[in-house]
């Protein structure tokens, strides 16, 4: 067994996978990664199951140390710099650590949520079969919290399996897809209309359990207090002020305002990586259309093996380049995409 | 043949889930025909549906898009939504003991103020009353009730708490509640209770089921705390009654 132990971490970071399903009923939180097709794209490049437990790296920066043996880890999500003992690291790639050389990840470049996967996965006791992190309910495993500096995972030494890179399509982008209802009946034309055309900012306040959106004030038709009934990842509950909350993952099972739609699954990843201030809109689909990007969605993450390329195989990435020079971000080739310049041994 | 049942509403919560919604309020024959289905659901599965929560007035059906369309899913769902209620069967009942006023009860006095009446009385009026678990929601074991006197009912505080007790058992407009983690809340505090209705590494996990009854009978703070720390060493302490 080797270790790999968090020399530093900010906050927000925490043990998460396909969350804790099955008892809702007993009010017991789901929680589970914010960016799902991010938390599979990081375990399938170390041979993980998709949903397999992975550190969720929040918005900071985070250092990860080897010890007692070479640990073989694999990053995807919100793009950062990375290396590994100054060896630039590129997303969505394999990289193995050798004891005693430490990961260096810089802050998230847009978006918020970065995932570490360990090969071999993270090793804990599951509670309705999950390791995730819920700090309210004291669940979790190995740490039922975020994580703190000096926190370590007993982790399988490094296969030596060669390094690979994931061949991603290039990331969605577009208003945020919802589904109107199951409340929209609680607001009128007008509101509903504010609502799907105004545009919106994610508050710095938001976090694993809502972010709340600032912009124009959605007013009820009835008052805000509806009997409470049952909540998925992507509800979006508007409150007294008139403020809407998208629920997320560490959402309550059941709230007692009303909510004028919901977020598509294909999308709530895309939503939880909108970096707080940025600007963006939401679009209403069918239920057809919405089912159909779900099915999508689902089968792009069971084909994610078929995008694995060998690292050692250049492939430059023309278009992420751009992008990020564009964003006016001071990168180097070697972090912006796809791009893995030096082949391991 | 007996007569079906006026349709609920099917209200899509996005691409994966539909509420099932029987009443806009509170309403305890809504109550009823959720926990009906819920049981319905669980004797006799429909393939892709993944998990169901009752809560008063709807049943939120969890399900896999790529394994059943909504529209096949209502289909499915309005037959059974429909059908008469079974007769009442046999109901779980729990008596839960409740450590009234002081420390453990900071709103009893005010309550009892509001309402023109002393404490002792605001606490017979609680235990007096046959309560039933509507549903289970916020937190684990967060149980809301139905079933308060009617002289109960009030509003919630203009300012929630941000944190309350674990264990604490409090009324919030028409219903009450037993509240297992602390956490915060905006309902008035009567009293707190040692059992657990979550606890982890206990068999059963989960004490209370939408359906079951509940009713409370007092104890004094000493037994309150003899039976916490009996209750943190894994006891139920709540006593059931098959009734």
């Amino acid at each position: 067994m080797s270790r790999l132990v968090v020399a530093s971490i900010g906050p927000a970071s925490s043990v998460q996978d396909g969350g804790r399903l099955g008892a809702q009923r007993y009010g017991l939180t789901v929680s589970g990664a914010m960016d799902r097709l991010a938390l599979a794209a990081a375990n399938t490049l170390v041979g993980n199951e998709p949903l397999a437990a992975a550190v969720e790296i929040g918005p900071f920066g985070a250092t990860f140390t080897a010890r007692d043996g070479a640990v073989r880890v694999a990053i995807s999500g919100a793009p950062r710099n990375a290396d590994v003992a100054g060896r630039p690291v590129a997303m969505d790639t394999s990289v193995t650590l050798k004891d005693s050389e430490t990961l260096t990840l810089g802050f998230a470049r847009g978006g918020a949520f970065t995932y570490l996967a360990i090969e071999g996965g993270i090793k804990g006791e599951p509670v309705f079969g999950s390791l995730a992190v819920n700090a309210r309910a004291g669940l979790g495993s190995p740490y039922p919290r975020p994580l703190q500096a000096g926190d370590e995972f007993s982790v399988d030494a490094a296969t030596g399996a060669p390094e690979l890179r994931l061949e991603l399509p290039k990331p969605a982008s577009g208003p945020i897809r919802v589904v109107l209802g199951p409340q929209d009946d609680e607001f009128d034309d007008a509101n509903k209309a504010l609502f799907l055309d105004s545009e919106w900012k994610i508050s710095a306040t938001s976090d694993r359990m809502g972010y709340r959106l600032e912009g124009p004030a959605i007013k009820h038709l009835h008052g805000h207090n509806i009997v409470s009934d049952g909540t998925v990842n992507g509800s979006i509950q508007v409150p007294g002020n008139g403020a809407p909350i998208a629920l997320m993952m560490d959402r309550g099972t059941s709230g007692g305002y009303p909510k004028i739609a919901t977020v598509i699954t294909a999308d709530v990843g895309r939503l939880a990586q909108t970096s707080a201030g940025t600007a963006f809109r939401f679009k209403a689909v069918s239920m057809a259309e919405a089912q159909d990007e779900a099915r999508k969605f689902a089968q792009a993450i069971r084909s994610l093996p078929d995008r694995l390329r060998s690292a050692d195989t250049v492939a430059l990435n023309i278009e992420a380049l751009s992008d990020a020079n564009v964003a006016g971000y001071a990168v180097s080739a070697m972090d912006a995409g796809t791009w893995q310049v030096t082949a391991e041994p | 043949m007996a007569a079906t049942l006026p349709p609920p509403r099917l209200l899509p919560s996005g691409d994966s889930a539909v509420a099932v919604e029987f009443s806009r309020t509170i309403d305890d024959a809504a109550n009823q025909r959720v926990l009906a289905l819920d049981k319905a659901l669980a004797a006799s599965p429909i393939d892709g549906i993944t998990e169901t929560v009752p809560t008063y007035r709807s049943l939120l059906v969890h399900y896999d898009p790529g394994r059943i369309s909504f529209d096949a899913l209502g289909e499915k769902i309005l037959p059974i939504a429909t059908q008469p209620l079974p007769p009442v069967t046999k109901a779980r009942r729990w008596r839960i003991p409740v450590a009234y006023g002081g420390e453990h009860g900071i709103d009893l006095e005010d309550v009892a103020k509001a309402l023109n009446t002393t404490p002792d009385d605001i606490v017979a009026r609680h235990v007096a009353a046959d309560y039933k678990v509507a549903m289970i929601g916020f937190t684990p074991g967060w149980s809301y009730l139905s079933g308060l006197d009617k002289s109960l009912h009030m509003s919630r505080r203009q300012n929630p708490r941000l944190l309350t007790p674990a264990g604490t058992i409090s009324i919030g407009g028409i219903q009450a509640g037993i509240q297992c983690l602390a956490a915060p809340s905006g309902w008035h505090l009567l009293g707190r209770t040692p059992v657990r209705t979550y606890q982890l590494h206990r068999n059963p996990t989960f004490l209370t089921e939408p359906g079951d009854h509940v009713t409370f009978f007092a104890i004094d703070h000493k037994t309150f705390e003899e039976q916490d720390r009996a209750a943190e060493a894994g006891e139920i302490i709540a006593e059931q009654v098959v009734a």
